[in-house]
């Protein structure tokens, strides 16, 4: 079973990131399953969410502890939660940032811009699906064609077709790398 | 917090949760340009700008009303 | 068969949409709001051709509930947790007309300290109201029981509401794979509401009207007596959906109880958990099993006994707690079946996590046991 945990503040995007990502994963044919944890309700409060992919169908209802994958959708979020508790040895962890980081051993970092392409492409600091691209081609957990298929079904019209666009670019840059 | 009606008996403590680092977007304001107008301060959410019209990083959530409501757009939005 | 992947919320909406009823006055609070959302759009596109009602509260939204099946027609609404404590006054009106309302409950710990998460507190207080009550493990189930509840509450034996208790965040805001029967379907296995007690201009009648020492308590023993009879119409209810869409629920799920020395006993999400431990358990050679009790109104204390009887030691979770006496579950087990060797847990109230090491903590406790009701999880430092 692979387990991802996104952190994530109100109104980013990470609970539509985990669920996308859930989704993704069923068209590539895995079971799947997805959840938030919530702090306070407001736009900006630091929020969890978790993913599940697994071969067989998913039973545990408890949050991830352990995850094999992290995902950091902002780097302010590095000086208030552990975004490391946990991981995995061999894990890796893909962080939202433009800054240079400390960074614990045994742990493969991806770096993205992700405010940056988002800002070009959405024209709003909205990273969800820039982070999700990023995901797909550091870790080959998703396909990037089951990405694109569900982005485009969770946001209608030219919003998805930009999303689709935007972790196209990301999935890219962090090949390149 | 006790145990008890889990009474928070520390007043104030909120401010111990500094929300700075939430922004995405940094309000600057150009105090040349300022007409003191006072309206940043009534229309800030947050109340993170005082009357000396500093405006206070520890809290601002960078949501850009200040710089939306100024007459003489002396506040920009950079980019943190 | 089309699995989509949706969470618990949707899931509830979707099968609201399927039953097609005519009156939704829903309320929202968290984490219940998605379900009306989703109803509210659903409204809007004209894929439910029914009256959303907007109310300015949940005493409101059951009252209208009562109102609009007392008309004679299908009514579905939904709550959580202080929403649920403040429809209190007219639950009871709405099981004692006997109207047969379906509401889904996103469970929700009550208030102070004031919680958005989860436990089972707010539908376990409600339990003497006279509705059926149903406690979900998945989305699926939850899609499930809402289109089971129209047709145990509906049959003229029983008219009295179902509530389908889904625990909040846990379910309602995960999403996994459910599979969304056809329209074609559900149609045959719930035809057009037809009701038997309403206010029909046709023939006039008085509902709700006050009732004096002469006949007050047969219209309570008649409510009993419904609840009593609803048993034989919930499993045959379960026989005909199970012939249809091919899941089988019954009151309780047998979890390699058959010849396990230990049992749990629990209710909703955290059963899933518990498998995935009990499985494990009887890895190590330990003889393990769950019993979940689906149906929690009426109590189905035959096949509760039926499945607890062969155990040396049973413990019973509760996610809610009757201060001054322990869990609920677990005292009603305990007040129908003494000869069980049971022992009570209190655990997961607030949204406090629940691993596969918390249930590992409670198989300990129930197999060498100190207490008659233990708390699991607390932090010790802030006591």
């Amino acid at each position: 079973m692979i387990e991802v945990r996104f952190h994530g503040r109100g109104g980013q995007g990470a609970v539509t990131a985990a669920e996308i990502l859930a989704k993704a994963a069923f068209e590539d044919g895995k079971h799947c399953q997805a959840f938030p944890f919530f702090g306070v309700e407001r736009r900006g409060a630091p929020v969890m969410a978790f993913t599940r992919i697994d071969n067989q169908p998913i039973r545990g209802r408890y949050q991830v502890y352990e995850p094999n994958y992290v995902v950091v959708l902002d780097d302010g979020l590095l000086e208030v939660v552990d975004v490391f508790s946990g991981i995995q040895d061999g894990g890796k962890i893909i962080i939202n940032t433009t800054n240079d980081l400390k960074i614990e051993e045994g742990v493969k970092v991806q770096k993205i811009d992700a405010t940056g392409i988002s800002l070009d492409v959405l024209g709003v600091p909205i990273v969800n699906t820039v982070m999700l691209g990023a995901f797909a081609g550091v870790t080959g957990e998703v396909s990037l064609e089951s990405l694109v298929k569900v982005i485009k079904e969770t946001f209608k019209g030219s919003v998805g077709e930009k999303n689709a666009k935007a972790a196209e670019i990301a999935y890219k840059k962090v090949k390149e790398e | 917090m006790v145990s008890i009606g889990a009474a928070v008996k520390e007043p104030g403590s909120t401010v111990k949760n500094k929300t700075g680092s939430w922004r995405t977007f940094k309000p600057i304001l150009d105090k040349e340009k300022c007409i003191k107008c006072e309206n940043c301060i009534l229309f800030c959410p947050e109340g993170c700008i005082n009357k000396e019209y500093d405006i206070d990083y520890d809290f601002c959530k960078g949501c850009g009303i200040c710089a939306e409501e100024c007459p003489v757009k002396a506040i920009k939005m950079e980019r943190e | 068969m089309v699995l989509k992947v949706i969470s618990a919320n949707e899931a509830v909406a979707e099968a609201v949409k399927l039953a097609k009823p005519n009156v939704i006055p829903v309320y929202p609070i968290t984490p219940q709001t998605t379900i009306s959302e989703h109803l509210a759009k659903f409204v809007a596109d004209g894929d439910i051709d029914a009256e959303y009602i907007k109310v300015e509260s949940e005493h409101s939204a059951i009252s209208a509930s009562v109102g609009a099946s007392s008309a004679g027609v299908r009514v579905f609404t939904a709550t959580s947790s202080q929403g649920l404590a403040l429809m209190h006054e007219i639950l009871f009106v709405a099981a004692g007309l006997r109207t047969p309302i379906v509401l889904a409950d996103a469970n929700r710990a009550l208030s102070a300290p004031l919680s958005i998460w989860n436990d089972q507190q707010d539908s376990i207080a409600q339990r003497d109201a006279g509705w059926l009550q149903v406690y979900v493990e998945n989305g699926q189930e939850a899609l499930d029981s809402i289109l089971l509840g129209y047709k145990v509450s509906e049959n003229s034996d029983v008219l009295l509401p179902s509530m389908v208790c889904l625990d909040g965040f846990i379910l309602t805001h995960t999403v996994d794979p459910v599979d969304v029967p056809s329209q074609g379907d559900v149609d045959k296995f719930l035809p057009p509401y037809k009701p038997v007690n309403f206010l029909d201009p046709e023939n006039p009648a008085s509902i709700g009207s006050f009732t004096d020492p002469e006949y007050y308590m047969e219209a309570r023993y008649a409510m009993q007596e419904a609840m009593e009879k609803s048993k034989k119409v919930i499993a045959e209810a379960n026989k005909e959906f199970a012939e249809l869409f091919g899941r089988e629920y019954g009151f309780v799920e047998k979890y390699k109880c058959e010849d396990a020395d230990t049992i749990l006993v629990a209710m909703g999400s955290i059963c899933s958990t518990i498998k995935e431990v009990v499985d494990d358990l009887r890895e190590t050679g330990e003889k393990v099993g769950l019993l979940r009790v689906r149906v929690f109104r009426p109590f189905p204390e035959e096949e509760i006994y039926d499945a607890l009887k062969g155990a040396s030691k049973v413990g019973v979770i509760d996610k809610n707690i009757s201060f001054g006496v322990g869990g609920v579950l677990y005292n009603n087990i305990k007040a129908k079946m003494c000869d069980i060797d049971s022992y009570g847990f209190i655990l997961g109230l607030g949204g406090r996590d629940i691993t596969p090491s918390t249930i590992k903590e409670v198989v300990e406790k129930t197999k060498n046991p100190t207490k008659d009701v233990q708390w699991i999880g607390l932090k010790e430092e802030e006591l």
